[in-house]
């Protein structure tokens, strides 16, 4: 069973964005594994302990991506694939679904996790698109996943009901929260991780250039949301201020 | 220059949803003048297009087909990529709802263009359009253009003002008969547990518990409150990490992302990461018993108390309201 997990590197969810000259300023920040990435890790390594076979994480980003690639192999993956795309400028949702494309279609793929979506860019995009350029079936949004042989049983989050679905290998799928809980690094699994094979390619590697690469949107500014003014804190006798609040918010907010 | 726009309608127990409305309102504004062409998938579905035309399509076409009764991704996009073959739009708008999440990027890879998602608002028309989506969960916000076409756009729910309905008006409704094989997935069964139907990317009011709230029955009055309200109920991580309700109500920077009209968090520290989930709500109202906790500093509207104290009040004045009018 040869299976893959789709891997990013993200900002931390506790941190502040910033932006000055017009971009999100980097430094300093702390980078994580995007959260919901951590859930298709989890997912692939129990399937890799009950079925056998490699998890192999892979991401396209930049020499910084080895340290969640390097995470990723403590938790219990096998291999890792960083694809660096320092040298292309911007890419897009299209850009890199055809990066991840060019390197997968030459492998013999059963089965890739991915997070249902990023929380820096929130597209999630990539599971989808990849699929189908590799022309296999995706399932997004998964709470359950249970292999039987080839046939696959899956529960799937649709805004807050449950799909059961069957499909079959080979399969796309991306996790939700609720899939699993993602395990800690352990410590000889750290130590492990360091000697574990990662391998490093660039574009050139894949037989692409910026041109197959070049995005399909443009983001032309970026900037934060307005700051949120704090408002009013009421007083007097709770009765008083549960009336006034019902009150303010049907003549005042006109929200109710 | 003119475009014509195709938006995929979106049923939901029968009924078009919400989103689909703001869906064709936003392709208006991208189609400058251009034909509005909703299409319509499912089985004996015809009695929708009334609504669509009065929301502002020109014309719809209609795919009805058993294997479209159901949403998967495999039929869906045979039937979308069917009516683009047939139209050849310029544009093409879907809400970004889990059907729109889940098609999109499917369909855009297959056409070759880039897909601009989550947007929540419009600048500009036509040519000129730009779009404003969330990015890091509504902590900022980026501006984009497409740089290939079709121009493809799905939209949050809640944001985008429909256009004003036209009663009465009507319009063409075409059939296109599509073929619809190989679907790799089975939908075997659908088992619904959102509460009372109202979901939480669509509501217009959340009531969210969190850690406050201390225990699964703590959330009854929360429920009650959001009933009388038409609304939904959400929660912190803290209260789905606590077992007090489902994951699938969690909002935050894992979790939804949601820009009700009221947002109403009771027992909610406000953490960063859930704030970036809800901030971007019209009104906010924080019920806490901290009066340093964070929530108020994004709430416009606030009461430092008790909940189990305040929340019965609330109910009360709310009925009282309702009585009253």
């Amino acid at each position: 069973m040869n299976i893959y997990v789709l891997v990013k590197r993200t900002f931390d969810t506790e941190e502040k964005i910033v932006i000055s000259g017009g971009a999100i300023q980097e430094d300093g920040a702390e980078f994580i594994i995007n959260p919901y990435d951590e859930y298709a890790i989890e997912e692939a390594i129990k399937v890799r302990d009950s079925e056998g076979g490699t998890v192999t994480v892979i991401t396209v980003g930049n020499d910084e991506s080895e340290k969640q690639l390097r995470t990723a192999l403590a938790m219990g993956a096998d291999q890792a694939v960083l694809i660096n795309a320092e040298d292309a400028e911007d890419l897009d949702q299209f850009s890199v679904a055809t990066i991840l494309a060019a390197h997968l279609k030459e492998q013999d793929v059963d089965l890739i996790f991915a997070g249902n979506v990023a929380i820096d860019g929130g597209s999630g995009q990539i599971g989808p698109r990849l699929a189908e350029l590799l022309d296999i079936n995706y399932v997004t949004t998964i709470t359950g996943f249970e292999l039987n042989g080839r046939d696959v049983k899956i529960v799937r989050d649709v805004e807050g009901d449950s799909e059961e679905i069957t499909t079959s290998l080979p399969l796309l799928v991306t996790a939700q929260q609720g899939l699993n809980e993602p395990r800690y690094p352990s410590l000889p699994g750290i130590m492990k991780a360091k000697k574990k094979p990662l391998e490093e390619l660039e574009l050139d590697d894949l037989d692409l250039d910026e041109d197959d690469v070049e995005p399909k949107i443009k983001t032309v500014e970026v900037f934060l949301a307005p700051e949120k003014q704090a408002g009013r804190v009421l007083e007097g006798e709770i009765r008083d201020q549960a009336r006034e609040l019902i009150s303010l918010l049907r003549s005042e907010a006109k929200v109710i | 220059m003119s475009k014509k726009v195709v938006v995929l309608a979106e049923a939901r127990e029968g009924a078009l949803r919400n989103v689909s409305f703001e869906a064709i309102s936003a392709a208006k504004k991208i189609s400058d003048g251009g034909e509005v062409v909703a299409a319509l998938f499912g089985q004996d579905v015809s009695g929708l297009a009334n609504s669509l035309f009065e929301y502002g399509a020109d014309r719809v076409v209609l795919v009805e087909h058993p294997h479209l009764n159901f949403y998967t991704a495999d039929g869906y996009s045979q039937a979308l990529l069917a009516v683009v073959e047939q139209e050849k739009p310029e544009a093409i708008v879907l809400g970004h709802t889990a059907l729109g999440k889940d098609l999109s990027p499917k369909v855009a890879s297959r056409l070759q263009t880039g897909l601009i998602s989550d947007v929540t608002s419009i600048e500009g028309e036509g040519d000129d359009a730009k779009f404003i989506r969330p990015i890091y969960s509504g902590k900022a916000f980026e501006k984009v253009e497409a740089a290939s076409e079709p121009l493809f756009v799905t939209v949050r729910p809640n944001n985008i003002e429909p256009l004003e309905v036209e009663a009465g008006k009507t319009g063409t409704v075409d059939t296109l008969s599509v073929d619809i094989t190989n679907l790799r997935t089975v939908v075997e069964n659908v088992i619904r547990k959102a509460t009372d139907g109202v979901d939480l990317s669509e509501a217009k009011v959340i009531v969210s518990g969190g850690r406050g709230v201390k225990s699964e029955e703590g959330f009854a009055p929360l429920k009650e409150l959001a009933n009388l309200l038409g609304g939904a109920v959400g929660a912190s991580r803290g209260a789905c990490d606590a077992e007090y309700c489902d994951y699938s109500l969690q909002i935050g920077q894992t979790g939804k992302v949601v820009t009700p009209d009221l947002y109403i968090a009771v027992g909610i520290s406000g953490a960063i990461q859930h704030l970036a989930g809800m901030s971007n709500s019209k009104i906010i109202v924080a019920i806490n018993k901290d009066p340093e906790a964070n929530i108020f500093k994004v709430a416009d509207y606030g009461i430092v108390g008790d909940l189990f104290e305040v929340m019965p009040l609330l109910i009360e004045e709310v009925k009282a309201l309702k009585a009253s009018v």
